[in-house]
């Protein structure tokens, strides 16, 4: 099957900074596909070559096979829904949705079809007379993937269309637009800085940094094995050290952090060896919490400390443990059980985890 | 505190006050009542609307008002279509320096009073002058050419003093319209022509009409420029106005034109605020 979209060696330069590096990608028919990264790393850069506002310096972009070098913005098969949505504020929301049905000279009467039954898809029946500034967050929202979709685009790309929503409204709009992209059943591009909005609603996310691809994978690759510092960092929470590998077995190392805390860790594959300096990265969340000690028999780190500080925030609630004589800090998610309610600052607790959710990089400089 | 702010309130009102009645509601009452006065004896007068009469009695009255209106909404015109690309590309395809260079340019000629400004027209348009002279070097013409004293003349000089007026307004609400609004036209299938039809034009609307109205009331009471570059025989209203109180000392009859002048230039006002369904409010504000 022909991918919706595909791109091969995308570079693109300003000057001498290269802000997309020869990045390859494919997208499947129907897939929720997000490019997720630090501002700056180049996502918009590759999303405005997508839609043709900027040409890429090398490379090609095939939408559906075909090459779209060379061809107009107005010409591609691809629409975007803009950061701040650029809905037009001279228009009243029939006139927004049918303003590319009208550019593709269609008949008065199919555009009011067509418009009125892209206001259902959405939700939003009888508003076509609204003005825009009449209209909530969500709906303009909601009225600008409308104003896409009722040109039926091969793919959709969208600019962190989320970011000027409040929490509580981003939360829900994230279930809405996975339930529209299945419901128009239409490829999705979509870029964003922030990780929760990519690992919710994504079937395939590319993880970018400094104009190049680190990963590409879906969310749970992404979050259980990454495969680079950068998004073993970058995706989800990390307690991070540094060491120089001390032993080596199979694929388990033995690491001595600077601190002289001595941990066990998994290479899964990557090139370190004895004597190499390697970057350790734990999830708060992989670490066990326990009262007694016996209780962590199974796990092959384990540590005995002091609660230094409470971080409550309700479910995402931690506790930063120090292990004897100082060294590292740990920061370990606080379980909501129950069982460590009433745990306050200098208590004694237990943490551990096993080797493999130490997850061990060659360090970067 | 109260009393303190009714004070301040007072205070800050005053000088608008005094403005508004001494400078525009004072002097124009005193000019429609000159206006209403007729002459029948030496100092006797009676009242009447005997000027207005006379003003619509005579065509030459009649004829050099309507030329006055249709030339400055020509004027106006001209202003617009040129100031329109020029505040795009100011506003909008300019970028940083260049943008501030370029909107100086634009304000560079104001720095020098209007009377030196249209000076430098005529040293370019009159008979030994620089267009004259270059076209007998090239060739062209075998004799000095006048291009002053004429109505292209007149026009050269009403488009380029109202030239800033117009670009000012504009460039602001071109700036207020944001690029992405632009591309999402673009990327929405709209070519270039029905992007600026459909979304440029519309968004810049208000800065439109206000620097049109600007502009029309400068042409339509300017008095220096179609005197010096269109001579003694323009036929510009306001030299019949200048004419009546100054050589012919017929205050009553020139109040009565200075009325005409202020009607014509409310309802045309009005008119271009009713048929581009603007309200002055969005236009000021």
């Amino acid at each position: 099957m022909t991918p919706d979209l595909e791109c091969t060696g995308l570079s693109r330069r300003f000057g001498d900074v290269k802000a997309v590096d020869d990045v390859t990608f494919s997208v499947a028919p129907g897939s929720f596909f997000s490019i997720l990264g630090p501002s700056g790393c180049g996502k918009t850069t590759i999303m405005r070559m997508i839609a043709g506002f900027l040409e890429p310096s090398g490379g090609d972009i095939r939408i559906k096979g075909r090459s779209m070098l060379g061809v107009a913005p107005n010409k591609r098969p691809v629409n975007m829904v803009f950061q701040h949505l650029a809905l037009f504020p001279m228009m009243d929301v029939a006139g927004n949705i049918g303003y590319g049905l009208r550019r593709a000279g269609l008949a008065r009467a199919d555009i009011a079809r067509k418009v009125d039954e892209a206001l259902d898809r959405i939700g939003l029946p009888g508003i076509g007379a609204r003005k825009i500034d009449e209209l909530s967050g969500g709906q303009k929202q909601r009225v600008a993937i409308a104003r896409c979709m009722v040109l039926e685009p091969d793919v959709l790309l969208l600019d962190e269309p989320l970011g000027a929503l409040d929490l509580k409204l981003r939360e829900h709009m994230k279930i809405e637009l996975k339930a529209l992209q299945s419901a128009f059943d239409t490829t999705f591009v979509y870029i964003t800085h922030d990780q929760s909005e990519a690992l919710v609603m994504s079937d395939q996310i590319a993880v970018m940094n400094r104009g190049v691809f680190e990963q590409v994978g879906s969310a749970r690759d992404l979050y259980y094995r990454p495969e680079t510092a950068f998004v073993a960092g970058f995706v989800g929470d990390s307690n991070r050290w540094r060491g120089r590998v001390e032993r080596m077995e199979g694929g388990a190392l033995e690491i001595r952090t600077e601190n002289g805390m001595l941990l066990r860790g998994a290479a899964h594959g990557r090139a370190l060896g004895p004597g190499d300096v390697a970057d350790i990265y734990v999830r708060p969340e992989a670490i066990r919490l326990a009262q007694n000690e016996g209780e962590l028999a199974r796990f092959e780190n384990r540590i005995s400390g002091r609660v230094t500080s409470l971080l409550f925030n309700g479910a995402a609630s931690r506790i930063l443990v120090a292990g004897p004589g100082g060294g590292e800090e740990i920061e370990v998610t606080l379980p909501q059980s129950g069982e460590f309610a009433r745990t306050g600052k200098g208590d004694t607790v237990h943490v551990g985890w096993s080797g493999d959710q130490s997850n061990c990089f060659p360090a970067g400089k | 505190m109260q009393g303190g702010t009714r004070l301040g309130f007072v205070l800050l009102l005053t000088p608008l006050l005094l403005w508004l009645g001494l400078l525009i509601v004072i002097p124009h009452i005193d000019m429609f009542l000159v206006s209403i006065k007729e002459r029948v004896g030496v100092g006797e007068y009676d009242t009447s609307l005997a000027n207005y009469g006379t003003f619509f009695a005579e065509t030459l009255y009649l004829w050099t008002f309507l030329r006055t209106a249709v030339m400055s909404i020509l004027a106006t015109a001209i202003t617009l279509l040129i100031a329109f690309p020029v505040s795009y590309y100011i506003a909008k395809i300019a970028k940083g320096r260049l943008q501030s260079a370029l909107f100086l340019l634009c304000l560079v000629p104001f720095w020098v009073s209007e009377l030196v400004r249209t000076f430098g027209w005529m040293i370019l348009l009159r008979e030994t002058g620089v267009f004259s002279s270059l076209l007998q070097w090239a060739g062209l013409a075998d004799q000095p050419v006048e291009m002053l004293y004429n109505d292209a003349a007149i026009m050269v000089g009403l488009v380029y003093t109202s030239m800033l007026f117009m670009v000012v307004p504009l460039v602001t609400t071109l700036e207020s319209l944001d690029n992405a609004v632009i591309e999402a036209g673009y990327d929405l299938g709209g070519n270039g022509f029905s992007v600026l039809r459909e979304i440029v034009i519309p968004h810049a609307m208000p800065g439109i009409v206000s620097g049109c109205i600007v502009v029309f009331m400068l042409s339509l009471g300017n008095y220096l420029t179609p005197t010096m570059l269109g001579g003694k025989d323009s036929l510009w209203f306001t030299e019949l106005i200048y004419a009546q109180f100054i050589v012919r000392f017929n205050w009553e009859l020139g109040a009565a034109f200075g009325f005409m002048l202020l009607i014509l230039s409310s309802v045309i006002v009005w008119a271009t605020l009713r048929l581009t369904g603007q309200t002055l409010r969005d236009t000021l504000g």
